[in-house]
């Protein structure tokens, strides 16, 4: 019974609208609603690349790249187009998917490290285009970032940003759940599992693996244009490979293939640094220190392993 | 021409830097499916180790021999404390320790040296000599031949030893390796002891012309892992191959197209190399078994 209830995914999605109501209502001040804010922009992203490394099997080190796509559209799209912000965002994401449609279909067919390095050489032509067009981006001084303006009512205040994030958040997810329960869904795993035998299967691998390398483009970029909307201000650093490292540890951290781990993955990840703060000088010393030894206690990442130890317990 | 033979010079030097990274990946790579993303942060900690020693007052070639058996150590630890125990784990699980092993280290060089840059002077003068109209620093030869040099002993050891018989064993058939008694653990644990010597042999060679800082190992560390895929992952060749080429590319792009760009030309580079040639230049095409 148990076990069905966590399966589903209407409960799962009401869990997090419930959780996501209540922390809105109760939390303490602007602080925590800003911390709040960025794990739910970082689990859009997240939630993205979790799809095509958890269900698919393809890595990607350069998803920073799309991230940045969409941070820098809704910056230059007013600035140089003269659009409306709240044309530039979706602009930015279909601009992301493009891009991910192009050069897709080569890069795809490198399979494991090949992969791992043909996206990381991706996103960091990406950076580069907008670490040096310096009269268009302003360079690695970044930009200043118009605010989203939606019917004359202006979207600055953390409070406002914690429901927007939170509202599209629950959208990601019910999107990515009702996604891996889908035909093509399944498709996806079988292509993780073993690309000949879903080939022999009838797939075609080469669209599926595109499919879902767009669609985690496309999270990318709304969570790099909320990032950049809600702060403000954007940098080259947006599309750094560090960044791209980020989102990947999120998703490992959290747990591959699992939606909540992608959650819980950019809540560890935003939030611990906050935390460690009290830490000042060792602060990077134990991140890293953390990072191993919940990997060495949990492989699997933190929802998934707790998970089966919780099912073994009750089992 | 004296300007091409200028790009190549500086071209191989920054590009053996590389291939000295690329190897340190490869010998952990073959021998543990790990990809060690904490490759750059012993070249960076060996550099910084040297200068702070040096700065002490400790004699140069000492204080490199400290900042060797320093990074070695590091290396050893890694194995044994982080990787080891995650044995079993999968190849991404591996790869996000080595991460939390190089943010670790970053932070520990951070907080026991400090965040400028560094360099110290190289014992061999800085005025350039001149060939055919190019100038190279005493510094690059000493670089080039330290990594050729380091590149022969390596196949020496792999194929004229047999320890390093059987590290070849432990990466072509862990359990065939172990079934003729073969410590495969240990062998592991040795692979990662020799790219943190060669790491550290790269930092200590690399400083005196390119600064180094506490965050310099994950700029490496990435030059390194797109040599080592360049040439094709789990060859050694073809890493101290990628290793030079990548340092080419790099080069002649900044001197003749643009050197704002120069680095997108190196990675349109790769990914034309991997979209004509998917397994790199010198790899061998894998076989899926189903």
């Amino acid at each position: 019974m148990a076990r069905r209830l966590f399966a589903s995914r209407y409960s799962l999605v009401g869990g997090l609208a419930l959780v996501i109501v209540l922390l809105g209502l109760f939390l303490p001040g602007n602080f925590y609603l800003r911390v709040a804010a960025l794990v739910y922009i970082n689990a859009i992203a997240v939630i993205g690349l979790n799809l095509l490394m958890g269900c698919a099997g393809q890595v990607s080190l350069g998803h920073a790249g799309f991230f940045a796509i969409g941070a820098y559209a809704v910056t230059l799209g007013p600035a140089t187009l003269g659009l409306p912000v709240w044309l530039a965002l979706p602009a930015g994401a279909l601009v992301s998917g493009l891009v991910a449609f192009v050069v897709g279909r080569p890069i795809l067919k490198l399979r494991g490290y090949y992969l791992a390095v043909a996206t990381l050489g991706l996103g960091l032509l990406i950076w580069m285009f907008f670490n040096n067009q310096s009269e268009l981006t302003g360079g690695p001084n970044g930009m200043q970032v118009p605010r989203l303006v939606l019917f004359g009512w202006r979207a600055a205040s953390p409070s406002t940003w914690y429901w927007i994030s939170g509202a599209t958040l629950i959208l990601g997810v019910w999107i990515a759940l009702n996604l891996i329960d889908s035909p093509s869904g399944r498709a996806f795993r079988a292509i993780h599992d073993s690309e000949i035998a879903s080939r022999v299967l009838g797939i075609d691998i080469a669209r599926y693996k595109l499919l879902v390398f767009v669609l985690s483009a496309v999270y990318a970029a709304i969570a790099g244009s909320y990032f950049s909307l809600f702060d403000g201000f954007v940098t080259p650093d947006a599309a750094g490979f560090l960044r791209s490292i980020e989102f990947v540890v999120m998703a490992v951290l959290g747990g591959l293939g699992s939606i909540l781990g992608s959650i819980v993955g950019a809540a560890f990840l935003v939030a611990l640094p906050q935390a460690l703060t009290v830490f000042h000088e060792y602060e990077e010393i134990v991140l890293g220190l953390i990072m191993i030894v919940f990997m060495i206690f949990l492989p699997g990442g933190i929802v998934p392993s707790l998970l089966s130890l919780w099912r073994w317990r009750t089992a | 021409m004296s300007e091409l033979l200028q790009f190549t010079f500086s071209g191989l030097t920054v590009g053996a830097i590389y291939a000295l990274v690329a190897l340190g990946f490869t010998l952990i790579f073959n021998t543990s499916q790990v990809v060690n993303f904490a490759q750059g942060e012993f070249v960076m900690l060996s550099g910084m180790t040297t200068v702070f020693a040096a700065a002490a007052g400790v004699p140069l070639p000492l204080a490199a021999l400290v900042a060797i058996l320093i990074t070695v150590l590091f290396g050893i630890l890694l194995y044994r404390l982080a990787v080891a125990p995650a044995r079993d784990a999968s190849p991404v699980t591996l790869i996000i320790i080595t991460i939390g092993a190089s943010i670790m280290m970053r932070g520990l060089a951070a907080r026991i040296f400090d965040k400028n840059f560094h360099s110290f002077h190289s014992p061999f003068g800085d005025a350039p000599i001149k060939i055919g109209g190019a100038a190279i620093l005493p510094q690059s030869l000493l670089i080039l031949g330290g990594a050729g040099i380091i590149v022969f002993a390596l196949w020496l050891f792999i194929n004229r030893t047999l320890t390093g018989k059987s590290m070849l064993a432990t990466a072509a058939n862990p359990l065939a390796a172990r079934l003729v008694g073969i410590n495969t653990s240990r062998m592991i644990g040795l692979s990662f002891a020799l790219s943190a010597t060669i790491g550290a042999i790269g930092g200590i060679l690399a400083t005196p012309i390119a600064l180094t800082n506490y965050a310099a190992g994950t700029f490496l560390a990435l030059k390194g892992f797109v040599a080592a895929m360049l040439g094709g992952m789990g060859n050694p060749i073809g890493a101290a191959a990628g290793g030079l080429l990548l340092g080419l590319f790099e080069q002649f792009g900044a001197g003749y197209v643009s050197s704002q760009y120069k680095d997108a030309i190196a990675v349109v580079v790769l990914l034309l190399v991997l979209f004509t040639k998917p397994s790199g230049l010198f790899g061998k095409a894998g076989i899926e078994r189903v």
